[in-house]
């Protein structure tokens, strides 16, 4: 703390832009990139979330009562592509712009003026995307993994969906490489790798993860494009090429996609069950360690996405069990966090619920998608609700619920304000329930059958269907809350001011400075003593 | 701090020529491998040739045919199976007929399956290796000549040679 006093002075003077554009459009500060990046964020979760809310209006119950097929389709396609590129990577970009300089002790991001410009992208990017709703024939409706011949057929919003994957592909190769170059070049001194936070850790390799394959994404796509405009054949039968390719490069940039997505959050789980559980993280290294096997990993199970497409035995064989592999490293860190709860002085404030329900229900999702790794299972499995019940686990209640956690665990140190933890308990118990009232039946749904992207079922589904809307609309509901208990505590409305430290528990640097934070830190550097990290006290 | 830069962005750049790459490597290992059913393009008759041939020895090789639906043709095998003994030449022929009143271009693609049996099934002639042009109303048979390599596993006793025709812009 002692430090803390000492260097409190130099953040007398807050030196913020004067006047919205030069503060916000203007800026490249990362505290004020990583705001932007969270509201945007939160902004296409409501987007993406309403689009959910009509699908779930329409599989109420079985028939068609509001949309046509057509539309629906562009619904879940829609739904898909805005809650992947614009609500949950978004998010974690935001945590990393706030957090990773300040947990590193650096004054900024390395490239404070890319990181503007990776920021600035996006709005444009998603206005072209979710233009197409409005244009004839409406949006892409060949679902979010864009498979050709499907997806070439249907009109000029793939130019848009294409140009608009190229934009926000540039922002996060971006984002990205100022992560790396943040983390790689401008950590305090005594901040060696291995002192690192895990947060910060994770993040590092999420952002090789992304550089390595958001291009090739980028590229995949580029080749659609030129199929349908410039007369190409890469992905068309007739002229040589071949539409399962397109499968196999999609999935090699999908796979290592979606733990872009879920290596964040266990960042940030490794975070916060420390705090509440008043303990090191245990097993710091082996936390390290894991998070790069997955990541490695990542790149050779594609293929378990399309076991049905008619593999030889030995391939399906390969990408079976690369993908059982994938369950040691993620049970290490199930393991350590279990191990960090364990004979911990637990307090169970909103974040840390959050976290436990994370590694439940995260867990859930990854023993689903265990059963989905099963090539002989898996074609009773394919396309079917089993498979959206799967990745909603590990991306609702896996993704964005490390996210909220995160929000509710960081928001003291960015407003200065400590949120309702009434309203935030209200929060979580709302949401918990109506999420596996949500997707829980979908389990049942997927193994009696009922197919994916379908707007109309057979009546035998009509009781676990209307559950799932039921828990849907809750859930949907209690994020307008969480919106809700933002604007509260961002007002400081039914809020008390928060302390530096804000939890008992809590250690890291970000926790010895003043809250809110304040527009510049770490301005001449920061001295880290091994005290003030989470992970080395104990030793 | 710039070498970390130039590093990971030239990194990104790599990665997306890599995508491209993928397409003559995935083309590249499916016709070493044999998997997807690609076989090799026309093969040289005298290459496949004096192979030292079992009599008894059958495979059934059965014939299909699909046209896409933009093409507005005819097309299927004028025989549907034929027995042969690997290590032996054979002849069959495809029919077509333009069912349009103009002329068409298309081109046929072809695949073998059981994937591991396409390694073997060599054709020395094929209407498939170029582009087919049929006058308005136009009816044509078409010539394939192949022969089964000798080695194939013995296990496989039926394989299928099967043919798409696609129309070819003009």
């Amino acid at each position: 703390m002692s430090h803390a006093d000492t260097h409190s002075h130099d953040y007398d003077h807050d030196h913020k832009p004067k006047g919205f554009v030069k503060r916000w459009l203007m800026t490249t500060n990362h505290k004020d990139i990583g705001t932007l990046y969270l509201i945007f964020s939160l902004a296409m979760f409501i987007f993406g979330g309403a689009l959910a809310m009509i699908i779930r209006l329409e599989l109420f119950q079985p028939g068609l009562q509001f949309v046509q097929p057509d539309f629906f389709n562009q619904l879940t396609t829609m739904h898909a592509l805005i809650m992947v590129f614009g609500a949950v990577m978004p998010a974690f970009v935001g945590f990393a712009n706030w957090m990773i300089p300040i947990m590193i002790g650096a004054p900024d991001m390395a490239l404070p003026r890319m990181n503007n410009w990776s920021f600035w992208i996006l709005p444009f990017a998603f206005t072209m995307l979710a233009s197409t709703f409005l244009m004839d024939g409406g949006a892409p409706a060949a679902g979010w993994t864009l498979y050709p011949p499907l997806v070439l057929q249907g009109g000029h919003n793939l130019a848009f969906a294409v140009f608009a994957i190229h934009m926000l592909g540039i922002s996060s190769i971006m984002g990205a490489i100022n992560v790396i170059a943040t983390i790689m070049n401008m950590r305090a001194p005594n901040m060696g790798y291995l002192k690192m936070p895990l947060f910060v850790w994770t993040w590092l390799i999420t952002a090789f993860l992304l550089i390595a394959v958001m291009p090739v994404f980028a590229g995949a796509v580029t080749m659609l494009l030129t199929d349908h405009y410039f007369g190409t054949s890469f992905f068309d039968a007739a002229g040589g090429g071949d539409p399962v390719l397109f499968q196999h490069i999609f999935w090699f940039f999908g796979h290592p996609e979606v733990y872009i997505m879920i290596l964040p959050s266990f960042g940030i789980i490794s975070e916060i069950i420390p705090t509440f559980a008043r303990k090191p993280l245990f097993g710091y290294v082996s936390m390290v360690y894991a998070t790069a096997g997955i990541a490695f990993l990542s790149f050779i199970v594609w293929a378990h996405h399309m076991f049905s497409v008619g593999m030889p035995l030995g391939g399906e064989l390969f990408f079976m069990y690369a993908t059982f592999l994938i369950s040691i490293p993620t049970g290490v860190k199930v393991f350590n966090w279990v191990s960090t709860m364990w004979k911990g002085a637990m307090t169970f404030e909103t974040p840390m619920l959050f976290a436990i329900a994370f590694i439940i229900l995260f867990t859930i999702g990854g023993f689903s998608g265990l059963m989905l790794a099963i090539a002989p299972a898996d074609f009773q499995y394919h396309d079917t609700y089993f498979v959206v019940a799967h990745f909603h686990y590990v991306l609702v209640t896996g993704a964005v619920f490390a996210i909220v956690g995160g929000v509710y665990y960081w928001i003291p140190k960015w407003t200065g304000n400590m949120y309702s933890e009434r309203l935030g308990k209200i929060h979580f118990w709302w949401s918990t329930i109506s999420v596996n009232v949500l997707f829980f039946p979908q389990h049942f749904l997927g193994l009696a059958g009922m197919p994916r992207r379908i707007p109309d079922y057979s009546t035998q589904f009509a009781e676990f269907n209307m559950w799932s809307s039921i828990g849907g609309f809750a859930f949907g509901l209690a994020q307008i809350f969480f919106c809700i208990i933002v604007w509260r505590t961002i007002k400081g409305k039914g809020t008390t001011k928060a302390t530096s430290r804000v939890w008992e528990g809590a250690k890291g640097l970000e926790w010895f400075i003043p809250s809110p934070a304040p527009h510049h830190t770490f301005q001449d550097g920061a001295p880290v003593n091994d005290g003030h990290l989470a992970h080395v006290s104990s030793h | 701090m710039n070498r970390t830069v130039i590093k990971t962005a030239l990194f990104s750049v790599l990665m997306f020529g890599f995508a491209f790459a993928l397409i003559p490597l995935y083309n590249t290992f499916c016709e070493i491998t044999g998997l997807n059913g690609k076989t090799s393009g026309q093969v040289d008759a005298d290459l496949v040739r004096n192979q030292i041939i079992d009599e008894n020895r059958k495979v059934t090789v059965q014939f299909d045919s699909s046209v896409n639906s933009e093409l507005n043709w005819e097309f299927r095998p004028t025989e549907f199976e034929m027995e042969v003994i690997p290590g032996k030449f054979y002849h069959t022929e495809f029919y077509a007929k333009n069912l349009s009143n103009k002329d068409i271009t298309g081109q046929a693609t072809y695949s073998v399956t059981p994937g591991k049996a396409s390694l073997y099934f060599n054709k020395t002639e094929c209407f498939c290796f170029t582009r087919q042009t049929l006058k308005a109303n136009e009816e044509v048979k078409m010539p394939v000549t192949f022969i089964v390599d000798t080695k194939l596993a013995a296990d496989v006793k039926i394989m299928t040679l099967s043919y798409t025709f696609f129309k070819l812009e003009s």
